[in-house]
């Protein structure tokens, strides 16, 4: 007879470590923190079934805030970490904390890999658009001109997009939140948790130090309903302060639209996280402020597919299922042997 | 024997040396190993030497594209796949070209003169035909018409040219089996097994193999036949193995012997991909096998299984190690258990990738950025790779260490007569993990997860297990709390802990043994591939009254207590091997001994002669 035990609940401080957060004052990472210390209460995973594995910057230290199981790696490889441990251990729920340098430029090539394999990781890029723990190089999301000090006469590279790419290694959830928007942010870190296969949530965070103000435009309370647009699941894409300007797609090219004046709700795009293909996700995650559109923040998209860790585990099973648990001496004994007397 | 058979010799001789060389896609590595199976099966003691080339299918006919198999097989016990070379087989000029050197005087010439035509004679940089041009008056020339015999043998199985063609190593097969008294037996249930599903290519092979057979039955030209008795070994049940399978199952049987998931992270890599393939194949004894997007990836990977509580196993090869360094010190400062394969080939960069060599001693020994040493054991042949595989799990579990094993290409891709273990006769490997904790007790402690036991391993508390939550990075660690410390002396402190745990290795090896003499006037010392050659050297220079003897290392990384007292105990050391002095720069350092080498980077393993030489002139 098994007795149900209840899980006890537990609160946010459950959750921090012993260990002083030295992060700079007032850097986004503190929010981030905060609020995924709040967000893994509810999940209702005991704090030891739950791992935290980053890579090198400012936001990889991560790992030794948190009251869980963790492993601060080397620059870019916490995706190719955790799936060897997720591999080996399904039972777990692992997040990967990465930023802008540490996931798309060292570790490009693994969170390809991580993502077209659909991994059940959750991947959470804190992206400041610079490299701030070696204080203050233009990073790859860092703009065209952008000028720092490994780029004084302005970065000539052209800057990735994590989402652009998270889509077109067919990620089955992507999603986008802001550091000082915490309730959506928190929503967000849930609907990731929640996701099953590699959930990628990009967090747009503030170097108040080498890059302050780089996510001005999307954070100021004077501007944010303009610049940004909160997606919504079968909701046509609506945003503006008075609510009063859309997304209408023109042929394959979206284009802002004022509500009124002969346009109606129905003319415009209405979002489809389920969407099975991506084209429609990746058309949103290249609307871009300084090209005139608001940024879409929410789920871009979520859909189902086969893990990884569920299939590699699988397939020891079912080579179960045909040759059983094994013997090695039999398998030592097979094929051609003789015997000496 | 049919009645019209001309009357025929049979000659005993101790041991002989056949190799069969051809075009890549002539099937010489099949002929190769199944006249190995063949004479294991005799019971002869056997030694092989795959040789291919690095390109998949150079251009056919060229000297490229020649591929070759090697087979030393003995009424005796032997070490090496033999110097020189008995009997060769030629399918065509590229081959003759590139390999008759090795045969010996007089030795057994056997070629397909069908594929001796204008072009084939041309790629091979051949001004006038050998065949006729009386340059092989040396050997015991046999000129066989095989593609012509090959064809009409198999006429009427409704076989293309092409198809039939392709039958030409089993007559070639068939041919020597009747030149060394061979049972065809053992290959024809490998046709069975392998070409049942597809009954003509079955029946074809069977006839070519036979017509080859028959053809060394009837031609007079061939007047004897020799014959090797069976060697006396250990009793036992015995099956012929390559390194890289014996590696592969070695490590299955390590994790059985711990109660361990097997995880194997690994990127393709000639030569050591065919551990990734083996593996592959076993997922029914609870193995996880991850072909990472690259080297890095497969190294991390590991790491991250080793966090898991697996047993991790990373295998590669020089360039891929490389890749792999960042990592490895990450592994050494978290104090995760996990084994790193490196099945060294040629270097630098991407250098020889089917030749064999021994030039990454050094990046194994200090391939890495800061003070970060590694436990590093070596396999000394195919059969050892079982056993070595084990070792370097007990060692990695027991002191909580990444521990390098270095094996070659001439040892994962040779093979030899392996005497069968029952896996209850192996010593099981015990792990322990700290247990949970529950922290709403009152005596609950914070987790310190770099506390030591007595072999000053830390704990290792798997995620999932409740009250020892703790996190590890490649920061440095407090000893004890584990916590992130820029504190100088910890930092002092625990470089010298991580140097100790390696150290700490050499109490726990069995002693080092000694092939002769402890005292005399040379030591011969080796490590990893070139075991068989330096013994059989030693044994002979022993034989010649030389007071010369031999030390071979398995543990190079921390070397065995005893070494020191060993080399003082000869005027001389010489130490062959396949690099420029890698381990003899090692010896020179940590002993002060003038020791003198043996080297060579040509991308094949030492000839015993070359030992052999090299002792004469020191003693
Ligand atoms: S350097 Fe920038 S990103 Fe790093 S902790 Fe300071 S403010 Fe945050």
């Amino acid at each position: 007879m098994s007795i149900e035990t209840p899980l006890p609940v537990l609160k946010p401080a459950d959750f921090a470590s012993d260990q002083d957060v030295r992060w700079c004052p007032g850097c986004g990472d503190y929010s981030i923190l905060a609020q995924m210390k709040k967000v893994l209460p509810t999940l209702g995973l005991p704090r030891e079934k739950i791992v935290f594995i980053s890579g090198i910057g400012c936001s990889s230290r991560f790992p030794y805030y948190m009251n869980t199981y963790g492993m601060h790696s080397i620059h870019g490889r916490a995706p190719a970490v955790a799936t060897g441990l997720k591999s080996t251990r399904p039972d777990l729920q692992v997040w990967v904390v990465t930023g802008d340098g540490d996931g798309l430029s060292i570790g490009g090539n693994h969170l390809m890999h991580c993502i077209r394999r659909n991994m059940d990781l959750n991947i959470i890029l804190f992206n400041n658009r610079i490299y701030g723990l070696t204080k203050g190089q233009y990073s790859p999301t860092s703009p065209l001109g952008k000028k720092t000090k490994s780029t004084p006469m302005g970065a000539i590279d052209n800057p990735l997009h994590p989402l652009s790419i998270a889509i077109g290694a067919e990620a089955t959830f992507v999603a986008r939140s802001i550091d000082t928007n915490i309730k959506h942010l928190s929503e967000m870190l849930k609907r990731a948790a929640e996701h099953r296969g590699t959930a990628f949530l990009e967090v747009y965070q503030n170097c108040n130090v080498f890059n302050d103000g780089a996510w001005e435009y999307a954070t100021n309370r004077q501007t944010k309903l303009e610049t940004t647009l909160e997606l919504q699941h079968g909701k046509p894409l609506i945003f503006g302060k008075d609510r009063d300007k859309g997304i209408r797609l023109n042929g394959l090219d979206p284009e802002v639209v004022e509500l009124g004046k002969g346009i109606k709700e129905d003319d415009l795009l209405f979002h489809d996280e389920k969407s099975p293909e991506p084209s429609l996700a990746y058309l949103l995650s290249r609307m871009r402020y300084e090209d005139g559109f608001p940024e879409p923040i929410g789920v871009f998209r979520s859909v189902k597919a086969p893990q990884y860790d569920e299939m590699i585990n699988a397939q020891v099973e079912e080579a179960r299922k045909q040759h059983g648990k094994g013997n090695l001496d039999d398998l030592f004994n097979a094929g051609e042997t003789w015997d000496v007397k | 024997m049919s009645t019209a058979a001309p009357e025929k010799q049979i000659s005993n001789v101790e041991e002989a040396t056949v190799r069969f060389c051809g075009d890549s896609g002539d099937g010489m590595q099949l002929a190769g190993t199944q006249f190995t199976t063949t004479s294991a099966l005799a019971g002869n003691d056997v030694a092989t030497f795959p040789d291919f080339p690095a390109e998949i299918r150079a251009p056919r006919g060229t000297k490229a594209g020649v591929s070759g198999f090697q087979i030393h097989f003995s009424s005796n016990e032997i070490y090496t796949p033999g110097d020189t070379v008995d009997a060769l087989v030629a399918m065509n000029p590229a081959a003759l070209a590139t390999n008759v050197a090795d045969l010996r005087d007089n030795g057994i010439l056997l070629v397909n003169n069908d594929a001796f035509d204008k072009k084939g004679l041309e790629q091979a940089g051949y001004d006038t035909n050998p065949l006729e041009d009386g340059s092989l008056d040396k050997y015991k020339l046999h000129s066989v018409e095989m593609t012509k015999l090959v064809r009409l043998a198999v006429e009427g199985l409704g076989l293309s040219q092409k198809e039939a063609d392709r039958c030409r190593n089993f007559f070639a097969m068939g041919l020597v089996f009747w030149l060394y008294d061979r049972s065809l037996d053992p290959t024809l249930r490998f046709i069975e097994n392998k070409f049942g599903k597809k009954p003509e290519v079955a029946q074809a092979n069977t006839k070519a193999l036979k017509a080859g057979f028959h053809y060394g039955e009837t031609v007079e030209a061939i007047n004897t036949q020799y014959h090797v008795d069976p060697a006396e070994l250990p009793a036992g049940t015995y099956r012929n193995i390559m390194g890289n399978t014996a590696l592969a199952w070695g490590l299955l049987a390590a994790a059985q012997l711990s109660e361990k998931r097997l995880f194997l992270g690994a990127y393709p890599i000639t030569p050591a991909s065919d551990i990734l393939h083996e593996l592959s194949k076993h997922k029914h004894y609870d193995v996880l096998t991850f072909q990472a997007e690259d080297e890095i990836a497969a190294v991390t990977s590991t790491i991250g299984a080793a966090f898991a509580g697996a047993m991790a196993v990373t295998a590669s090869s020089g360039p891929g190690i490389a890749l792999k360094g960042e990592a490895l010190g990450l592994a050494v400062i978290t104090e995760l258990p996990m084994i790193v394969i490196n099945v060294q080939r040629g270097g630098p960069s991407t250098g020889l990738p089917t030749k064999t060599e021994q030039s990454d001693l050094w990046q194994a020994m200090y391939g890495r950025n800061g003070e970060c040493p590694m436990c590093i054991i070596s396999a000394s042949g195919p059969a050892d790779c079982f056993y070595a595989a084990q070792e370097a799990w007990r060692i990695s579990s027991k002191y909580m260490m990444p521990v390098f094993l270095l094996t070659d290409g001439y040892i994962a891709n040779g093979s030899e007569p392996w005497r069968i273990p029952k896996m209850s006769e192996l010593p099981k490997i015990k792990i322990s993990h700290p247990e949970a904790q529950d922290d709403s007790d009152e005596n609950f402690k914070q987790f310190d997860p770099y506390t030591r036991d007595d072999n000053l391993a830390r704990p290792w508390a798997v995620p999932g297990t409740p009250g020892l939550e703790h996190r590890l990075g490649g920061l440095e660690k407090a000893d004890g709390t584990g916590n992130v410390s820029y504190d100088p002396e910890n930092h002092q402190h625990m470089t010298d802990v991580r140097q100790r745990k390696v150290d700490l290795v050499a109490d726990d090896i069995p002693e080092q043994e000694v092939n002769g003499e402890k005292t005399g006037d040379l030591l011969v010392l080796s490590w990893g591939g070139t075991y068989g050659s330096c013994t059989t050297a030693v044994r002979k220079a022993q034989a010649a009254g030389k007071k010369v003897s031999h030390c071979h290392l398995r543990y190079i990384n921390p070397f065995p207590k005893e070494l020191e007292a060993i080399l003082n105990g000869f005027k001389q050391v010489l130490i062959p091997e396949l690099n420029m002095g890698q381990l003899r720069s090692i010896i020179r350092d940590r002993f002060l001994v003038d020791a003198q080498g043996l080297n060579k980077v040509q991308g094949k393993p030492f000839s015993v002669a070359e030992i052999s030489a090299k002792i004469d002139e020191m003693v």
